[in-house]
């Protein structure tokens, strides 16, 4: 515990931080550029500097450990003065320099009024230039449909380069050349192909890489700031959403060292203009083989009709990917009162049963416990695809122990940014590491905390119940399971799905599931076909039967329909989700739906007034409470109750005969996976990059 | 020093020689596991000189390659240092030192002479015979002005003299490295004024200087070996 006097007051700080993070705890700002506290040191833009009292120069306060301090020759701590003379003109002489070649563009530099650079050179900057030489000018450069370049305003602080090689895992970025010449690029200047690629624009401090789809769009105190939770991913990223009138104009990540850190996705945070397009905006109905526009009460007739004449039997509900928990139990309470079992919210043909317990389903290691672990198997899992946050703290705990995490992976050969063990591809494999006989099974065994990552592509087939047990049973056999540590852990890809398994939206006696469902349709026993937003099904399958799709996007789900009801994307409701940990959060709603559509839920509860069996809430609050009163989690907001895990074992118990299929993909394409992200032109741009460099031979740029 | 860039028309792919693949697998074995990237500079520089001096894009792939290193680092590395060429490079490449004691010393007319027997700076002669730039001090200050050819120093010239190497390189004809206007290697102009007496070199039984490892061969250090 390094006792520092800083400013003339002494404190006792953590072994092992820098000057410029304990200053930071005793509330001292102390500038800076190149410093991250998640990023290695780098201690280039020397803007951090301070006096330290007896040091005969300025200290770069980013790269000094409070341990490498001496006491003043009386023994008094280390004292560290940051508002001195000579820390004043160190930082005002760094500033001078920074802006000698720095442009005076601030006026048409979509950095302005968030830029580390304009704010501290207010606070700390000198107050005149008088360097009157000609600034240097750096080409642009390319860096892909997302990341717009501005070079010459570029510091050097090497943020982007570590952040792509440290945590996004792809060292594409570099600081080519030298001194006056130093210029960031990436090898040849392809685009960079990463989904986490973005996130170099919110680390960027000046206005050198700025976002291309938001340029010149908004000046940052125009935009009214939202708190939310993105639902492109099953991870709940801690997201912003910036908008302005109607709009959604970008949306950032925040804070949450819980789940995302400070990083989201690519698809997250650039999903956006797909909020504008292929948007329903009003009711239609299918009249003579056509859709046309007409009122709600029209639709809902129409609906009552059907489904009266119909009866509850033939009568089935299926939710997708991006429900919310609310419309979720709205839909599950009124097939009930209409005593239809014939409901699932897997859409993707997973076979979780919430009947078995909590812990079967959920990422029980959860998100930051992946920073404990000691041994990863991952089986039928892209982690980099379903949950690229997600993968950089596999990454980042990887890097944690200097490369010895010994990670295997059954399934599909994928590129995980981090080298892992490829034991084999299919369900054999995952049954002899089952039994013991295989080498890996020792490696985790040996683990003191090792974890069992179960992905979609395990889980979400004909056999995937066969698959989960066997992974439970992988799980107690290698000792994953304690009283402190579970590391069974289910990835899921849906954003609703946990929510909806919390809420049982599962078949119920003699019910029918997804892929029965749509067989059933197929084959004229099943009329009528409710689509609470899922979209992931293949239409031409579902026959005759009379559709009713009620949702966000005109997609798959719309094309097909019969009956179209407009609902609310993500942005523009309160709706609970709950992650693939377990852990309940709220979206908040930042702009109102478009045109006629409604909150989702209260779509619902018309429809239920029209058939005659109306929901018992009038309110959200009435709808939460009774949902909360069916799923107490979901109560906890953003905080993660710990699943009881005696059902895994439970489920190890059960026999299993999984098939011989390989795994597979989860995803044909990640950012063409939901029907925002199919509306989005940014998303078919990088979908095309990504297409691209999949053709590329390797010499090409 | 200006913006560097890869030259635009390159080679279709570069391996290194048998020779420099066995040497280049010595030299990676120096370093420890996981640290072969270590290697980097003394491979680009093989490769360099394979190539007839100057590092292609191919060759930067290959070492990358090689060394286990994502391209863009060895990029970093190739652009960095000066010595490193990244567009051709004439058969004799002529490095006139422009730092101070060398430019009070005449390196402007160095430069003259160059750009009368050879042409303008950091372009290939006509003959793809020889090319020059100019580079910061190359530690020869006491002979100033100097030249590098290739891997030579020709020191203490003049513009004339400068001229002369360059005319007898282009025919063909050796020419001594060393100072050129008669001076034994550093000494005094005026000659050797200490350590003269020649009886304390007679029973020189050190054997070979520390360092010399007994492999290099001197011609190959010549001009135009490549």
């Amino acid at each position: 515990m390094p006792k520092l006097i800083i400013d003339g007051n002494e404190h006792d700080f953590p072994d092992g931080i820098t000057l410029i993070q304990a200053c930071g705890l005793v509330g001292v700002e102390i500038p800076r550029f190149c410093f991250h506290e998640r990023l290695s040191i780098a201690g280039n833009c020397r803007m951090c500097l301070v006096e330290v009292v007896g040091m005969p120069k300025p200290i770069a306060s980013c790269a000094m450990s409070v341990n490498d301090l001496r006491p003043g020759p009386d023994g008094t701590p280390p004292t560290i003065n940051t508002k001195s003379e000579t820390t004043r003109r160190a930082q005002e002489g760094t500033m001078e320099f920074l802006l000698v070649n720095h442009p005076l563009d601030c006026p048409i530099c979509d950095q302005g009024g968030e830029c580390d650079l304009q704010d501290q050179a207010m606070a700390y900057g000198f107050n005149a230039g008088r360097f009157k030489d000609n600034k240097r000018a750096v080409e642009d450069k390319y860096l892909g449909p997302l990341i717009k370049t501005s070079m010459t305003r570029c510091i050097h602080c090497t943020r982007c380069v570590r952040f792509m090689t440290e945590v996004a895992g792809v060292p594409e970025l570099g600081l080519i050349g030298r001194g006056e010449d130093a210029e960031i690029t990436t090898y040849l200047e392809h685009g960079i192909h990463s989904n986490l690629s973005a996130n170099i624009v919110d680390l960027c401090p000046v206005g050198a890489l700025t976002s291309k789809p938001y340029a010149f769009q908004a000046r940052p105190w125009e935009l009214a700031k939202t708190p939310s939770i993105d639902v492109m991913d099953a991870v709940g990223s801690s997201i912003r959403v910036d908008s302005r009138g109607k709009e959604v104009l970008r949306i950032l990540p925040r804070i949450n060292d819980a789940v995302n850190e400070e990083w989201i996705s690519d698809k997250a945070r650039h999903v956006w203009d797909g909020l504008r397009t292929q948007r329903l905006d009003r009711p239609y109905l299918r009249k003579d083989g056509k859709l046309a526009p007409c009122t709600w009460d029209e639709a809902f007739a129409a609906i009552a009709n059907r489904i009266k004449s119909a009866g509850a039997e033939k009568f089935g509900t299926i939710a997708g990917d991006l429900a919310a928990a609310e419309e979720m139990f709205a839909l599950k309470t009124l097939a009930d009162e209409l005593g239809s079992p014939n409901i699932d919210c897997r859409q993707d043909g997973s076979k979780f049963d919430p009947t078995l317990g909590r812990a079967t389903y959920l990422f029980n290691a959860t998100i930051g416990g992946i920073e404990d672990a000691d041994a990863v198997l991952l089986v039928g899992c892209d982690p980099r695809v379903e949950a690229p946050v997600l993968n950089s703290r596999i990454l980042k705990r990887w890097k944690q122990l200097s490369g010895k995490l010994p990670v295997g992976l059954v399934g599909a050969d994928v590129d995980l940014t981090y080298p892992y063990q490829r034991l084999g591809a299919g369900p054999e494999t995952l049954l002899e590491i089952a039994k013991g006989g295989h080498d890996f099974a020792k490696t985790l065994k040996d683990a003191k905390k090792p974890m069992v990552i179960l992905g979609p592509a395990a889980c979400a087939r004909s056999d995937g119940y066969d698959i989960l047990t066997v992974g439970a049973k992988i799980a107690t056999e290698i000792g994953a399971i304690t009283d402190e540590w579970n590391g069974f852990s289910v990835l899921h890809a849906a954003a609703g799905r946990v929510a909806g398994l919390d809420l049982g939206l599962v078949p119920g006696d003699k019910g029918l599931g997804t892929a029965d469902m749509i067989a059933a349709a197929g084959k004229g026993d099943l009329e009528v076909l409710y689509l609470l937003g899922a979209d992931e099904i293949d239409m031409s399958d579902v026959g005759k039967a009379f559709v009713i799709y009620q949702g966000s996007h005109g997609d798959k789900g719309a094309n097909r329909a019969d009956v179209i009801l407009p609902g609310a994307a993500y942005t523009e409701k309160e709706g609970t989700y709950v992650n693939t940990e377990g852990r309940a959060q709220m979206t908040a709603r930042a702009i109102f739906p478009p045109g006629e559509a409604r909150e989702d839920w209260t779509i619902l509860k018309h429809l239920s007034n029209a058939l005659g069996k109306p929901l018992p809430f009038e309110t959200l609050q009435e709808l939460r409470s009774k949902m909360y009163a069916a799923a107490p989690q979901l109560a906890q907001l953003d905080a993660l109750e710990k699943a009881d895990p005696s059902p895994i074992a439970k489920l190890a118990s059960h026999a299993a005969k999984p098939g011989s299929d390989p795994f597979g993909l989860s995803m044909d394409d990640y950012y063409l996976s939901n029907p925002i992200a199919r509306a989005s032109a940014i998303m078919a741009s990088l979908s095309a990059m990504l297409a691209d460099a999949g053709k590329a031979t390797g010499t090409d740029g | 020093m200006s913006v560097r860039r890869l030259a635009v028309e390159q080679p279709e792919g570069f391996v290194f020689t048998p020779e420099n693949l066995k040497w280049a697998q010595a030299v990676i074995e120096k370093y420890p596991e996981g640290r072969q990237a270590s290697a980097v500079i003394s491979l680009l520089w093989r490769a360099q000189e394979q190539n007839g001096g100057w590092v292609s894009e191919p060759a930067l792939r290959y070492i990358a390659e090689m060394l286990d290193m994502a391209y863009i680092r060895v990029y970093e590395v190739v652009t960095f240092y000066t010595m490193f060429n990244l567009e051709p490079v004439g058969r004799y490449y002529v490095q006139i030192c422009g730092t101070t004691p060398c430019m009070l010393n005449g390196s402007e007319d160095l430069k003259e002479a160059c750009r009368k027997h050879i042409g303008p700076k950091d372009t290939v002669s006509d003959d793809g015979m020889f090319s020059w730039t100019e580079v910061e001090c190359l530690g020869a200050c006491v002979n100033a002005p100097m030249a590098q050819i290739n891997k030579y120093y020709y020191e203490d010239l003049t513009e004339d003299l400068l001229g002369e190497i360059i005319e007898k390189l282009r025919k063909g004809e050796s020419v001594a490295p060393g100072p050129q206007d008669g001076r034994q290697g550093c000494a005094p102009k005026s000659g050797p004024n200490t350590l003269i007496d020649s009886a304390i070199y007679n029973s020189d039984d050190s054997g070979p200087e520390p360092g010399y490892a007994g492999t290099s061969d001197p011609k190959s250090k010549m001009p135009g070996a490549y």
